[in-house]
């Protein structure tokens, strides 16, 4: 039911982002942000991912308006150069990871507040307020006090009072973060829906590569103040674009070969390959690498872990040289700590850097 | 009930027994120096009887005194909050070794002496036109000595909620400088102008050593009037004159606290 609401009656324009040379230096000389070149597609969700300091807060400020570029960037609403309006004037969405919200009011004041700066008469205002209470099902709250509602419903009134005023683009700053973990499945499920329904373009930003890969149309993967990679989930994951990445995002394991004439050579195996030629550095994924026998396996080593985790047992397995590797058996694996495993790499899902 | 009062040991009742003396060494003379004002004659004691006729006394003679003394204190409190709220506002929103300098120096004129920032205010202004003679003079020197009390108070409450993302989500909902001020900043630090104002009101009320040095005969407030009439009149007189001030500043003392109370979020 929701959804067809949805749907019907609450639908935001798409308003695409375009980001110009945007690099940020604080008084200090301190750079926050390399000159960045970015384009959000209208409707798209991005999310900006990375460690703090990386810079992708300071990207969204910039976006929001609560930060002005370094002299030279500009940011574009659609065909609209907002670079020099206050966040007041940009007509954007924010929710904030501390909530934000106005303790001097109740729920329903907070989210009417936008409102009533666009003077929106009062018949009209209740109406939206009520409708929006209703999608975000805080209906039943409208008048409690923020000081009596949970993180989760906090959380659940920011948005409402951010969506209320139908803005231009929703920015998203760790919106999660203070909550815990159950808490956290259920509002990124909730949030997930949201912007699906609404169709509007949303900026997100998380140091959680797990809300990432699970909201994100497109990640920003940051670091040190630059974009390490920008792609999809599965391109980021499948196609990290370095080691930081691909270290940041899941576990990767790392694997010394040699590829010589067509044929890679790892440990004591010898498979076909088509990468790049002599000594080179192998990123597996633990789900890529799987247990073989000592007929068919490419790489003996020792079980040093073993941890139950339910649908699979985790492994952590040292060669005979190199670094631990980490595999991924069936939940109902006996394998333990001492035993002896033989590995098989897939040469097609190992990527290769120089 | 009684499982609790067996609990109490000799150590609950050693405290109670210290509070209660502490307690009494602070009221009784109080209470002493009201009842005088209501004695008949205090050299008799109270055998003498009671009477109203010192407190009757003292508004006729010194009604002036009180008005005037309520008068500089609502005008006290109206320039501090003029000038104190915006000040502790701008002081918490920026960070930084000169704010918490500044913060420092607000704080002099309370370190100083009130004889000694008086005597200064004279040396300085006290040629400025009629300044010397008016109400104004005591005022300022008030303010000067009150509004540190404000912005600290005021401070206190602003640093103790996130101000600055409170704005920013005022901000993104369209509100203005002006707007966000009104309806989110100034709300939100109620408790602490309440606080601060009750203390610049009930301080500016009080306020003896700058105003002994600032005032003149026609510009008397009443601590002012206090001192010389414990200095020249009959004990009885000064006693009933302390009733009259204590009854003048417990009700709004009583009234700030009740709206601080009201102003805090029910849980």
């Amino acid at each position: 039911m929701p959804d067809s609401v949805m749907q019907n009656s609450f639908h935001l324009d798409a308003v695409p982002i375009r980001l110009e040379r945007c690099g940020k230096t604080f008084a200090g000389g301190a750079r926050a942000l390399e000159p960045l070149d970015l384009t959000i597609r209208g409707g798209e969700t991005i999310v900006f991912l990375g460690p703090s300091g990386c810079g992708k807060t300071t990207t969204l400020r910039i976006i929001a308006g609560l930060e002005s570029p370094d002299p030279g960037g500009r940011v574009l609403f659609g065909e609209e150069d907002v670079t020099a309006l206050p966040i007041e004037r940009r007509n954007v969405g924010m929710v904030f990871q501390s909530y934000a919200l106005f303790p001097n009011m109740t729920v329903a004041e907070n989210v009417a507040y936008g409102l009533k700066v666009r003077k929106i008469a009062r018949a009209d205002r209740g109406r939206r307020v009520e409708e929006m209470l209703d999608l975000m099902h805080l209906g039943e709250f409208a008048g409690r006090r923020i000081d009596q509602l949970s993180g989760g419903q906090r959380q659940r009134v920011a948005l409402a009072r951010a969506l209320v005023v139908r803005p231009r683009v929703l920015l998203l700053d760790e919106p999660l973060t203070a909550l815990d973990a159950k808490l956290r499945d259920s509002l990124r499920l909730e949030i997930d829906r949201l912007l699906r329904g609404l169709g509007i373009t949303a900026v997100y930003v998380t140091h959680d590569q797990g809300e990432a890969m699970a909201l994100g149309d497109r990640i920003v993967v940051m670091a040190k103040g630059r974009v390490a990679q920008v792609g999809t989930p599965r391109e980021i994951y499948y196609q990290p674009a370095d080691g930081f990445v691909a270290d940041f995002i899941g576990t990767m394991n790392r694997l010394g070969g040699m590829a010589r004439g067509g044929t890679l050579s790892i440990g004591s195996a010898t498979l076909p390959w088509s990468g790049p030629e002599g000594a080179v550095e192998l990123l597996v994924r633990p789900e890529d690498l799987a247990l073989a026998g000592e007929a068919d396996g490419h790489l003996g080593g020792t079980v040093a872990a073993a941890v139950f985790l339910g649908d699979r047992t985790r492994l952590v397995v040292e060669p005979a040289d190199g670094p631990a590797l980490t595999v991924d058996a069936a939940g109902r694996s006996e394998l333990g700590r001492g035993d002896r495993v033989w590995l098989r790499v897939d040469p097609a899902r190992v990527l290769a850097v120089p | 009930m009684r499982d609790l009062s067996h609990r109490r040991g000799w150590g609950f009742w050693l405290q109670l027994g210290f509070t209660l003396l502490v307690c009494a060494l602070l009221t009784v003379p109080m209470a002493m120096s009201m009842l005088a004002g209501l004695t008949a004659n205090y050299f008799v004691g109270l055998k003498s009887g009671l009477t109203l006729r010192w407190v009757d006394e003292v508004l006729r003679v010194y009604s002036g005194t009180i008005l005037l003394s309520l008068q500089i204190a609502f005008a006290c409190l109206a320039c501090t909050l003029v000038l104190g709220v915006p000040a502790a506002y701008a002081l918490a929103r920026r960070p930084g070794r000169i704010a918490r300098l500044v913060e420092e120096l607000l704080m002099m004129p309370v370190a100083i002496p009130g004889l000694a920032t008086a005597l200064a205010l004279i040396v300085t202004y006290g040629g400025v036109g009629d300044l010397r003679g008016s109400w104004l003079f005591i005022l300022i020197g008030h303010v000067l000595f009150t509004l540190p009390f404000m912005v600290r108070a005021v401070l206190a409450v602003m640093g103790s909620i996130d101000l600055t993302t409170l704005e920013e989500g005022a901000a993104s909902l369209g509100a203005g400088f002006l707007r966000r001020f009104a309806t989110v900043v100034l709300p939100n630090c109620r408790s602490g102008i309440l606080a601060g104002s009750l203390m610049v009101l009930t301080l500016s009320v009080g306020e003896f050593n700058l105003t002994w040095l600032l005032h003149t005969p026609l510009t008397k407030t009443l601590p002012v009037g206090l001192a010389d009439s414990y200095a020249s009149l009959r004990i009885e007189i000064g006693s009933a004159y302390t009733l009259v001030f204590f009854l003048m500043i417990v009700p709004s003392l009583i009234l700030m606290q009740g709206l601080s109370r009201r102003g805090r979020p029910s849980v």
